[in-house]
């Protein structure tokens, strides 16, 4: 706020001229200055208020002014007064456009922003969106099928032999009536080998059922992702590289290795781990001490699933690989229960969303 | 499966420590799961130096000694042993150590002398009877080193994870096999002591003969492959020598008596299961291998009576069963104490009816795991010679008669005609044909090399997995090593099949969820359901949740009620997935969304009013379900594709596409605290999931690419003059509903109305009762000019007029 006006009693024109002018240039600076409503009506009152307004001492004065100087003086005055009344109604304009005056700049900036809800995508859905990135980046669509599935396509269809302890692996939920729920994605296999011809390369992500009882690290229903890769010359060598390759842009730049195993529908199978990231190779309780964790099964697949999808197992050949997205989510974010990606807690939701 | 490493040793030759003989089998056979030190027990030993040595001054036959145990200061210890020295290394307990018979050494004063730990004589460290002297160890080894780090005193288990195609790495000749493959040495089996008794050549039969007094019988092809007795007589039962002990011990068997341990030790050495009967327990000096009659009963070796189905195959004498076949012998033939004469069976029973009776019994053994996976019939006389032997060396006795060998003989395999060629293409890289051949022979293949192309193979018997080329294949690749492939990127051709249209259009409705602030979930599909309408599993994991779900709202509303009991309330959850509906043959399965919402409709603000006014408009209403729905909608069937219906009692709308109904939306009643808002929901099917036959077995029924279908809305231009508005305010007869008055303003607006919204709803007050006041404000817009007063005036005569005329709603005066 500025001092009172230094207007002497009883000023000469000029005096009384050189203060009109200075008191409305630093009216108007004022009023230009104001933030907002509550400021500019406090200038408002300074200058131009009824009672006590800076400009209210002007009419005053302006009848002790001599006589001759009066006109002069009035005139100039109206002036003053007009251009105060402009300067503080454009302000008020300005003011009015920028809003509500607290929102424009809160006087305390540390205070909690207005936050909507936000969404979030299932930890596993982000595992599978990950994988899907890096395969399509060699090539590969995406295939789908029926979770309720007959025997043939789950089983019989994949060179499972009939009543063989193979079918251990798989204890299966079977429904009343007819059919059974997928053990595994490797139904959509045949499935896309009889609707489409050579060459595929598709990723198959879906849920499969197992008859496992819920517990920390079990579940009767989860998620699998698998790939197949049906050409002609494809070998053990495109598997190796594909998979490695996967393996390095998923795990980071970690030694992977294959080693032997056993599916029905893969000849020869191979298991693929990643070097333990929690020790480092060096043998932990992670990894149970062998500097190795699993993370998919894979094979050339075998010639009897060509076959019973109507392929020429002579002329194509290929490979397929399985993995759980679950199981990599659980791992990736240290998730102690496999459950808790089940039970749909907004609290463990919201920390994905965050 | 357990392994021994020390057995493994007897049988081939190696140097590798159990943890790089670990990492071999890994890489060659089969994962070895585990490695278990079997002498966990010895870990607290040290190597100690005894740096002085002298006479107890009090004792004629002890020594007091100052150790270096590597502590750094020279600890006085008191010693018994007469071999003593300084300056040699000895095992050392400190104190602390608690021993492997259980004592614990302490600091203690021995006839005035303070000893602190003890130097350990191998009887002490339960390495052999030997208590004449402490151990003295020629190693270099610095005192402090851990006992265990410079002599593998203890045995290691490993514990191998044999898949189902590999019955022959059931033992540990099946894995020495391996192994003499990988180190180039011969596979022997260990020399017993007194395991050289003469027996008799078996006498082969097609179903029946006659051994030691007894009739053996097949009563019918096909229980049995091959079956094989003999009968011991003047044995003498009781305990095991140690090393037979040690030996089932590291392999996680208990000791039971000479007899049944020597027939364990076979079980692990050869794979071959056999069983002693006590033949005096066996009525009418018959064995009979027999169907067994239904609802027979048998009590098993492990005290549990067993009701028997004709499926199952058992082994009986004159009278009742004595066995149930490959998997459990009868206590009343049990051999005890008191047995003199035993007959030892040796077979190799059917795999699949052996399984079918595991499971049915719910009893599973180290012989029908064997059973089940195939037991080379071809193994029986040998085995049956190395038990016998084995049982009259630690249990004395004799074969006086010729065992009986009931075996119609298998055929001799083909031999399988193996191309280099096709070995280049599965593998990827060439294999000569002379490498090809020298693999397999390593592991039992008798393989020649015929031409260029073609190694001619005979596969042994115990190879039961092997059956085509392409199982000879892989043993080329394993045997080789599957690192010794290389692992560069090989041009490859694009794919012929497109994205699957339902997977994007999953995608588009899930980010637009997530978008709206929605959280996906991923819940059990199983639900209480009801014996009509559902699809129930015939084998459920618990009969309250025993149905599949025939829609997602009944998953999300238990969902919702697991965040509610625990305090939870603001609630907006989805779930994209898999529905099912009884059917004629499999399920009706169709992919739906499922969305609930509940609670605030975002997180409270420090700026919001405090009233609850304010607080029921930020919560979640049936109008933020419609939006929700519009949503789903849109993204699946396109931009107001979808009718919303209104629906009856909780239904809130129905979702239709034509007359066609694709989902829901609802008001849910949960089972909900006094708190809890309402809940809303909303269901659309995404699609029928097609799970019919693609094509017959072993063909294919190629078409044409399904695409997923592309939506493009054309551009509409970007308006260039000033729009005119016109706000509507009506009086509603109740009956009339706000749809029904909109679609007439749009009937008679014109083309230049742009937008419709409704902005007010009010009733009572100055609103007539039986009606309702409807304020909506209508934006036109001309293309190319601003519309003249008169024009508006013009529009909203007309459609005050039509509105009156046909629904009898007039404009509310003001």
């Amino acid at each position: 706020m500025t001092t009172s006006v230094m207007l002497p009693d009883n000023p000469t024109l000029d005096e009384y001229k050189k203060r009109l002018a200075e008191l409305s240039e630093r009216g108007v600076t004022e009023f230009a200055r104001a933030a907002n409503a509550d400021e500019l009506e406090a200038a408002r009152i300074e200058f131009l208020g009824d009672q006590r307004g800076k400009l209210r001492e002007f009419q005053i004065v302006l009848g002790k002014l001599p006589k001759e100087a009066r006109p002069e003086a009035g005139r100039l005055f109206n002036a003053a007064k007009a251009r105060l009344t402009d300067a503080l109604e454009l302000r008020r304009q300005e003011i009015a456009k920028l809003g509500d005056d607290s929102t424009t700049r809160p006087a305390d900036l540390t205070m909690p922003a207005r936050r909507s809800w936000r969404g979030a995508k299932h930890p596993v859905t982000l595992v599978i969106e990950e994988i899907e990135g890096i395969f399509r980046e060699l090539g590969f669509t995406i295939a789908i099928g029926p979770e309720a599935e007959t025997e043939w396509y789950n089983f019989g269809a994949l060179n499972f032999p009939p009543n063989h302890p193979a079918m251990d692996l798989h204890d299966t939920l079977y429904l009343s009536g007819e059919g059974l729920l997928r053990t595994h994605t490797s139904p959509v296999q045949i499935r896309t080998l009889q609707r489409y011809a050579p060459p595929i390369r598709v990723l198959i992500p879906g849920r499969v059922y197992r008859r496992d009882f819920f517990d920390p690290s079990h579940a009767p229903a989860f998620e699998q992702i698998e790939g197949l890769c049906i050409d002609e010359g494809i070998s053990f060598v495109d598997l190796k590289a594909t998979l490695t390759r996967f393996a390095n842009r998923f795990f980071g730049q970690r030694p992977t290795r294959f080693r032997p195993s056993f599916f029905p529908f893969t000849e020869p199978s191979a298991e693929m781990d990643v070097q333990c990231g929690v020790c480092g190779g060096q043998g932990c309780g992670v990894c149970k001490q062998t500097g190795w964790v699993e993370i998919l099964g894979s094979g050339m697949v075998h010639p009897a699933v060509l076959e019973a999808a109507g392929v020429d197992s002579e002329r194509y050949s290929g490979w397929a690989f399985g993995m759980g997205p679950g199981r990599i989510a659980i791992s990736r974010y240290g998730i102690p229960d496999i459950r808790i990606l089940y039970d749909s807690d907004v609290r463990f939701l919201e920390q994905i969303s965050e | 499966m357990n392994v021994s490493y020390e057995w493994l040793r007897a049988l081939v030759p190696f140097r590798e420590t159990p943890a790089k003989l670990r990492d071999l089998i890994t890489s060659r056979v089969a994962t070895v799961d585990e490695l278990v030190p079997l002498r966990q027990d010895l870990a607290p030993i040290v190597v100690a130096r005894v740096v002085e040595a002298g006479r107890h001054p009090d004792s004629d036959h002890l020594w007091v000694t100052k150790v270096d145990a590597g502590t750094g200061e020279l600890l006085d210890v008191v010693c018994g042993a007469p071999n003593v020295e300084a300056g040699k290394l000895y095992p050392f307990a400190p104190t602390g150590t608690t021993m492997p018979n259980g004592l614990k050494i302490e600091r203690r004063r021995i006839r005035g002398q303070t000893s602190n730990g003890m130097l350990c004589s191998p009887r002490e460290l339960g390495l052999g009877e030997d208590h004449e002297g402490i151990l003295e160890l020629s190693v270099d080894a610095a005192p402090g080193t851990p006992f265990l780090k410079v002599m593998p005193a203890g045995d290691t288990k490993l514990v191998i994870d044999v898949s189902p195609n590999r019955p022959d790495l059931l033992s540990h000749l099946g894995v020495a096999r391996e192994i003499a493959a990988a180190v180039d040495s011969p596979v022997t089996l260990p020399r017993i002591d007194g395991a050289d008794a003469a027996i008799p050549t078996a006498s082969r039969v097609r179903a029946e003969g006659r051994t030691g007094g007894v009739d053996v019988r097949v009563q019918e092809e096909g229980l049995v492959r091959r079956y094989m007795a003999a009968v011991i007589r003047g044995i003498r039962v009781g305990p095991s020598p140690e090393w037979l002990v040690r030996r089932l011990e590291a392999v996680g068997s208990r000791s039971i008596n000479n007899v049944v341990d020597a027939t364990n030790y076979v079980l692990h050495e050869l794979g071959q299961p056999t069983h002693a009967f006590d033949l005096q327990r066996l009525g009418g000096g018959a064995i009979v291998v027999r169907r067994a009659r239904a609802g027979e009963r048998i009590v098993t070796l492990d005290g549990i009576e067993r009701t028997l189905a004709d499926t199952m195959t058992v082994i009986a004498d004159a009278q009742r069963p004595q066995a149930v076949a490959g998997i459990m012998g009868g206590r009343d033939s049990e051999v005890s104490e008191s047995t003199t004469e035993i007959l030892l069976e040796v077979a190799s029973f059917d795999p699949a009816r052996t399984r079918a009776t595991r499971r049915s019994l719910g009893l599973s053994t180290d012989a029908s795991y064997r059973f089940e996976r195939g037991v080379d019939p071809l193994l029986a006389p040998a085995a049956l010679e190395r038990t016998v032997r084995l049982i009259v060396a630690v249990a004395g006795g004799r074969v006086d008669d010729a065992p009986v060998d009931v075996y119609a003989g298998d055929s001799l395999p083909m031999p399988l005609p193996l191309r280099v060629s096709r070995v280049r293409t599965i593998l990827g890289d060439v294999v000569p044909a002379d490498e090809v051949a020298s693999l397999l022979r390593g592991v039992g293949f008798d393989a020649r090399v015929e031409s260029n192309d073609v190694v001619r193979v005979m596969t042994p018997s115990w190879r039961i997995d092997v059956q085509r080329e392409i199982d000879l294949i892989e043993e080329v690749a394993r045997l080789r090593g599957y690192d010794s492939f290389p692992d560069e990127i090989r041009p490859f051709r694009a794919g012929n099949v497109p994205d699957d249209p339902q997977w994007l259009l999953a995608r588009r409705v899930r980010d637009a969820l997530v978008g709206a602030g929605l959280l996906e979930t991923r819940p059990m599909p199983f639900v209480r359901g009801a014996d009509t309408g559902y699809v129930r599993v015939a084998n459920p994991l618990a009969e309250n949740e025993a149905f599949l779900r025939r829609d997602i709202l009944d998953t999300l509303s238990r969902r919702a009620e697991y965040n509610l009991a625990r305090m939870q309330g603001d609630l907006r959850l989805f779930e994209i997935g898999a529905t099912f509906l009884p059917d004629e043959s499999l399920p009706h399965e169709e992919l739906h969304v499922g969305a609930l919402i509940m609670g605030r409709r975002r997180p409270p603000h420090f700026t919001d009013p405090k009233s609850d006014e304010f607080d029921r408009a930020m919560t979640f209403d049936a109008w933020d379900a419609k939006a929700l729905a519009e949503l789903v909608c849109d993204q699946a069937y396109g931009p107001g594709a979808v009718s919303f219906v209104a629906g009856s009692s909780d239904e809130l709308w129905e979702l239709r596409v034509g007359e066609r109904r694709v989902g829901i939306v609802r008001a849910l009643s949960l089972d909900a605290p006094v708190w809890a808002k309402p809940a809303f929901g909303v269901e659309l099917s995404l699609g029928i999931v097609d799970s019919t036959n693609v094509a017959p077995a072993g063909q294919h029924a190629y078409r044409g690419a399904e695409y997923a279908p592309v939506r493009v809305k054309p551009f509409r231009a970007i308006p260039s003059q000033p729009a005119s508005t016109m706000d509507l305010a009506l009086l509603v007869p109740q009956s009339v509903d706000a749809g029904t008055v909109e679609r007439a303003i749009r009937d008679v607006a014109g083309d230049l109305l742009e937008s419709i919204l409704l902005f007010d709803e009010h009733s009572g007050g100055k609103i007539e009762t039986g009606s309702r006041s409807l304020a909506w404000r209508l934006t036109f817009r001309h293309p190319e000019r601003t519309l003249s007063a008169k024009e508006m005036e013009g529009r909203r005569t007309n459609v005050l007029r039509h509105l009156e005329k046909t629904l009898n709603v007039r404009p509310r005066s003001t």
